[in-house]
């Protein structure tokens, strides 16, 4: 099994990579104008909302209900995406999917070079020498392949992948990586976009504005749309009961890449299944007011199969495992795959807001990358990611499937401790011996006065006008940024015994 | 009515003057407060770090040292919402039904500060003076997890005197979370100052709160940030309950909050 998410493996901690952002204040600017636009848009929607409650309740049943049914619902959506004309993949893990992906590419290709020598030659006579057949695909909207890193699966095996997604378009050409679920290029302002546009697209001159940029977008993809004959999708949703597939975008390149190719691969997270058609009901309510704070998403694609002479004419569907499955036994770890990817919790979340997605060191940031990551990948990579919150509860209260991500956190803290207290120097750290050490002295009430009176007398070391500076080991962490008060003279139980005590039960031991 | 106070451990060593303005404000109120001397901790700081196996013993001391209590109060809204959220959770994955069936019975008597005064009192106006500019900080776990609403707020306005001033950005974390606060110290601190932008827009003397572990953050913040200046212009993070515990009597004074001496 080689079970990956994207380059948790090679990263840093996420209190080593916010270090970086932090100081990144252009960065940082980017990050806190775009959360609070979308936040801001995503609750006006919300509130005019009279049963949004009702609807996250639905959301969350009806997920709840689809992952505890998952092969039935699994092995309906194949049966009925095979009889539709479709054909249905199953991969365990990053590297099956991609071997998949590159077998069902390069066979597309050569078929459709056959079918149109014309083109290759033409290629070979441009080129002025023999130009060996190089498969290019158009891609969109799918995160889940930058989860099992298809495009440096498919560049090393000779395919060019182009990514047709406005913002993973921008990640593309910047070498750069997604920093948001849903707004993947949300860490870069127009201007940076501009930059990229031309250098990449190799032009002279190019506006300033939004509308000058989108056209020259929309000049360069049009061309992909019109000449590459293989497409690779993601998927939000697929339908059990009819086999179809759903898309939903803001930009009609997803309508384009789903419609023009002769081919079509789409590449599906396993918990990506949902029951019936009328389910959209619930979820084409949440998704979009959650996301990008729209009532609707200007396009909604949904396609079962294949039609003769209208779009694609070859239908794969990948259905994707990559530790999903893992998640399943436990009813905290399952609740995860809930998840819709709205990305509501990273626009809400204040340690999100400060870093933007880069600190996490996963395609899948802010809180629900913060359960997600680790947990797909066995807890072996991104394990600082659970204590990058302040469990301020923020993003629980407006995920629209009601994922508890703070109680999430705290279980997987929990399984990281366990984890640590079965290795030497996890389990003799100094926060485990600190946390055992007070541990002691709360079941202790007379070791926990003395230690009380012990700290007032030892922290003259560290007192200077009324607060203690340069403190040892973690509490360092909170005199490098902050100032603390020096412990007052008496605490609240001695204050207690000298004034109200009388005739009291005294402490035990 | 008799009332046992969870002082919480932070407060108890940290904060004394909270717990003393909640004996001395309920008593003022008629009230017998009393103090179970072996309380110490609510297994909050072990729980939501990790350490489950080494909160469990001190949810069951503190369960137990409560028994015969009647109304527990607690001046410290992430305690409340620790047991709340978590301690019939703890008794469900340890399959411990005995523990089970001791939250039940506990959860129901465990009152946080100004749910105390508000429902169980039934009291808005506690008669308490305190002629200032106030602006709330709704700490996140008495606003998302205990759901106290405009409770604190009624409070303070109901105070003789008060100038009650909305903070913008009020819903936002002063990136406190517990043991966040060290092993993020940056990030967290960053989240701070956005807070303190806010804090300091309001113009108001005092910024109060239900929890003392956040208002320590945004003391901490303060104080850095005004190094080496006068105490003029500061604002003093206080706990509501020293507010209401304020009368024209005794009136609670900028200068008792000030860091040098600031101690019982």
């Amino acid at each position: 099994m080689s079970v990956r998410v994207g380059h948790t493996a090679e990263k840093a901690s996420f209190p080593i990579l916010a270090h970086d952002i932090l100081q990144d204040d252009q960065t940082r600017r980017n990050v806190r104008h775009a959360t609070d636009v979308i936040r801001n848009k995503r609750a006006l929607r919300v509130e005019e909302m009279p049963d949004w409650q009702d609807l996250r309740t639905a959301g969350h049943a009806i997920k709840t209900h689809t992952l505890l049914h998952l092969p039935h619902y699994l092995e309906m959506f194949e049966r009925n995406c095979v009889a539709a004309g479709g054909q249905v993949h199953w991969a365990r893990d990053a590297d099956e999917a991609n071997a998949i992906a590159i077998r069902l590419i390069n066979a597309a290709a050569k078929q459709q070079a056959n079918a149109h020598p014309e083109v290759i030659k033409v290629k070979s006579e441009t080129a002025g020498t023999h130009v060996p057949l190089r498969p290019e695909v158009i891609k969109v909207k799918t995160m889940t392949s930058d989860e099992i890193g298809m495009n440096a699966a498919l560049e090393k095996n000779n395919i060019t992948p182009w990514e047709t997604d406005l913002a993973d378009m921008i990640v593309q050409m910047g070498h750069d990586e997604p920093s948001h679920i849903v707004v993947p290029a949300l860490h870069k302002n127009r201007h940076q976009v501009r930059e990229l546009f031309l250098e990449n697209m190799k032009l002279t001159e190019l506006g300033t504005e939004a509308e000058d940029l989108t056209q020259a977008a929309r000049h360069y993809l049009r061309k992909k749309f019109l000449e590459v004959g293989i497409g690779v999708s993601g998927a939000n949703f697929a339908i059990a009961e009819t086999g179809g597939v759903v898309v939903v975008e803001s930009e009609g390149n997803g309508r384009m890449c789903v419609t023009m190719p002769k081919t079509l691969i789409t590449l599906v997270g396993i918990e990506k299944v949902i029951p019936k058609f009328d389910d959209l009901e619930v979820f084409l309510q949440l998704l979009p007011r959650s996301a990008t704070g729209e009532r609707m998403n200007p396009y909604n694609s949904i396609w079962t199969g294949t039609t003769a002479n209208d779009g694609p004419a070859e239908f794969h569907v990948i259905l994707l495992d990559n530790g999903r499955t893992r998640m399943m036994a436990n009813v905290r770890e399952r609740e995860t795959l809930n998840c819709i990817r709205c990305g509501a919790c990273l626009n809400a979340c204040p340690v999100y807001r400060e870093t933007g997605g880069h600190a996490y060191g996963s395609i899948y940031s802010g809180p629900i990358g913060a359960i997600l990551s680790p947990q797909l990948n066995g807890m072996k990579h991104s394990r600082s990611l659970p204590y990058a919150s302040s469990l301020c509860g923020a993003c629980y209260e407006v995920c629209p499937v009601k994922i508890n991500i703070p109680e999430t956190l705290i279980h997987l803290r929990g399984k990281i401790v366990a984890a640590d207290q079965n290795s030497i120097t996890g389990k003799f750290s100094q926060e485990s011996m600190g946390m055992k050490m007070a541990a002691h002295l709360f079941e202790h009430p007379r070791q926990y006065e003395a230690a009380q009176r012990m700290a007032r007398t030892g922290q003259g070391i560290f007192e200077k006008d009324g607060k203690l500076v340069n403190l040892p080991g973690m509490a360092g962490g909170w005199t490098q940024f902050r100032d603390l008060r020096a412990l007052p003279e008496q605490t609240f139980r001695e204050w207690w015994k000298k004034n109200r005590a009388n005739g009291q039960k005294g402490g035990d031991a | 009515m008799r009332i046992h106070l969870f002082i919480a451990c932070y407060n108890d060593t940290l904060f004394p003057r909270t717990g003393m303005a909640v004996v001395n404000l309920l008593e003022r109120l008629g009230h017998d407060v009393v103090f179970p001397m072996a309380q110490t901790c609510c297994g909050q700081m072990h729980y939501n770090t990790g350490y489950h196996q080494e909160a469990m013993p001190l949810v069951k001391r503190l369960i137990d040292e409560f028994r015969d209590a009647e109304t527990i109060v607690v001046p410290s809204a992430s305690c409340v919402a620790m047991m709340r959220d978590h301690y019939e959770l703890m008794a469900h994955n340890a399959n411990d039904l005995r523990m089970m069936e001791d939250v039940k019975e506990f959860l129901p008597r465990v009152f946080e500060f100004s749910e105390l005064i508000t429902d169980k009192l039934g009291l808005t106006d506690v008669g308490a003076y305190f002629p200032h500019k106030v602006t709330y900080h709704p700490s996140c776990h008495s606003l998302r997890l205990l759901h106290v609403g405009d409770r604190p707020i009624r409070l303070l306005q109901g105070v003789e005197g008060l100038d009650y001033t909305p903070m913008e950005g009020a819903d936002q974390c002063c990136g406190f979370g517990g043991t966040f606060a060290v092993k993020n110290a940056e990030v967290s601190s960053a989240m701070l100052a956005d807070k303190i932008g806010c804090v300091r827009k309001t113009s108001a003397e005092f910024v109060a709160a239900l929890d003392n572990s956040c208002l320590m953050q945004i003391d901490g913040g303060l104080h850095r940030e005004s190094n080496g200046k006068g105490a003029e212009g500061r604002i003093r993070p206080v706990h509501l309950a020293e507010i209401l515990n304020s009368t024209r009597e005794k009136p609670l004074t900028a200068e008792s909050l000030a860091w040098e001496g600031a101690t019982a």
